[in-house]
């Protein structure tokens, strides 16, 4: 008992050092911040959501505290330097004679004043560089990259030394969940033409589950939760659906057989229209779910702030890391299966444009 | 008259409540009937449950 409660101790403390909400509380307690404690935990899951230039570890008072990573773009020749070097002098940067101004997290082109233009809706109209920055989010692609790339090398190794050999290490565990997908998902849905479409079902299952569990990491990766990704991802299922389509899978969308001609007529646009909507639906699922997960996680750590006049600070604490730990739970959950009906919904529609249909 | 975007966020939630709450008791009177057959129920019930979810997530953000 009082080992457990020196545990919780420790682990209240650890929260306390690391929480990025830390800064909320002190700034109430001086009591002259501008903008509201709600305003203020907004802006916090509002940052983490987005994607940065600037890999953010924690807040201290009113500065982030990480490190800067590499911006690159291509204007009139490519362009690298330091994200770091935004943080000085206001976000602008002068790079080969030109400026920039970072501004809400994009890069315009200014004057050496740094001038902004807005247009009726106050959206800059400033010029834009081509932008291939190393942001948060690739960091964290490169990072999951990098670690399938060394699981899975250490598995594809204990195959070639022969067929009889166990995986070893992290092996063990990859090996059950490659059968799984080819198992469940591959084979029932797609038929005997499985084999060339599991590299991108195996590629696409463990970046996705990769992802959403280091997106549960307090590193604050949030890359499956950023649309551009989930669409680049529903892209290439989409290009696959359609490139290996056969004749039959277009003769279903174009001219249905087997319903009277007028019904032809009526059914070809919703089919077309239904190309379209399956990847869109991968794409919003997935982007969703971990938005609204990541979401619901910081709110649940901000009422640690927002309840401690009700429940005190200790209730506030324990509430909030209650609340935290099961809604874990479910993230957990939730990382698993996204990653599941992503790769499920893939090999079905695959599997629905490469099967081969009886003669009606 | 406006309906407020919470007002909104709370029917969709019924609405994809009501839906994943149907498919799962069908699920678990189907798993009931026919034990042996549990794991291609537990699929299909899966699948349809993600596209419920997917419609609800959608209407969520695009509402928000």
């Amino acid at each position: 008992m009082v080992n457990l409660k020196r545990a919780l101790l420790f682990l209240t403390v650890i929260l306390f050092a690391a929480n990025p909400f830390t800064s909320v509380a002190a700034e109430e307690a001086h009591g002259d911040g501008p903008k509201s404690q709600a305003e203020e935990i907004n802006a916090h899951i509002k940052h983490h959501l987005e994607d940065d230039h600037y890999f953010t570890l924690y807040k201290q008072g009113e500065e982030y505290v990480g490190f800067p990573l590499p911006v690159i773009l291509i204007d009139n020749g490519l362009k690298v330097f330091s994200s770091g070097k935004f943080k000085e002098n206001d976000g602008l940067t002068e790079v080969d004679g030109q400026f920039y101004k970072y501004y809400h997290g994009k890069i315009y082109k200014t004057d050496a004043a740094g001038t902004i233009t807005y247009d009726a809706e106050h959206h800059p109209t400033n010029a834009k560089p081509l932008d291939f920055s190393i942001t948060k989010n690739v960091t964290g692609l490169m990072l999951a990259a990098l670690l399938l790339f060394l699981g899975f090398i250490s598995l594809a190794k204990t195959y070639k030394k022969g067929s009889n050999n166990l995986p070893k290490g992290i092996g063990r565990v990859l090996e059950p969940l490659v059968l799984y997908v080819r198992d469940e998902m591959a084979v029932p849905n797609i038929g005997h033409r499985y084999k060339e479409f599991m590299p991108y079902l195996l590629s696409v299952f463990f970046l996705i589950f990769l992802l959403n569990l280091l997106g549960l990491t307090p590193i604050g990766f949030n890359v499956t939760g950023n649309i551009s990704v989930t669409l680049c991802l529903a892209l290439f299922t989409f290009l696959i659906t359609n490139f290996k389509a056969n004749k039959d899978y277009w003769k279903h969308i174009f001219w249905m057989p087997g319903v009277p001609v007028p019904f032809k007529f009526v059914l070809a646009p919703i089919e077309v229209l239904g190309m379209f909507t399956k990847p869109f639906s991968l794409m919003l699922r997935l982007f969703a779910n971990i938005t609204a997960g990541h979401s619901v996680v910081m709110g649940l750590i901000a009422i640690v702030y927002l309840f401690q006049q009700q429940l005190t600070v200790g209730g506030s604490i324990g509430v909030s890391m209650l609340l935290t730990l099961i809604l874990f739970f479910l993230e957990l959950l939730v990382a698993f299966l996204q990653a599941f009906i992503f790769t499920m919904l893939s090999s079905l529609f695959i599997g629905m444009a490469v099967e081969e249909h009886a003669h009606h | 008259m406006v309906i407020p975007n919470l007002v909104g966020a709370g029917l969709i939630v019924i609405g994809a409540g009501i839906g994943l709450g149907k498919i799962g008791g069908s699920a678990m009177e189907a798993i009931a009937r026919q034990p042996e057959a549990a794991g291609k129920i537990q699929t299909a019930m899966i699948i349809i449950g993600a596209l419920v979810e997917g419609l609800a997530f959608g209407a969520l953000i695009l509402g928000a």
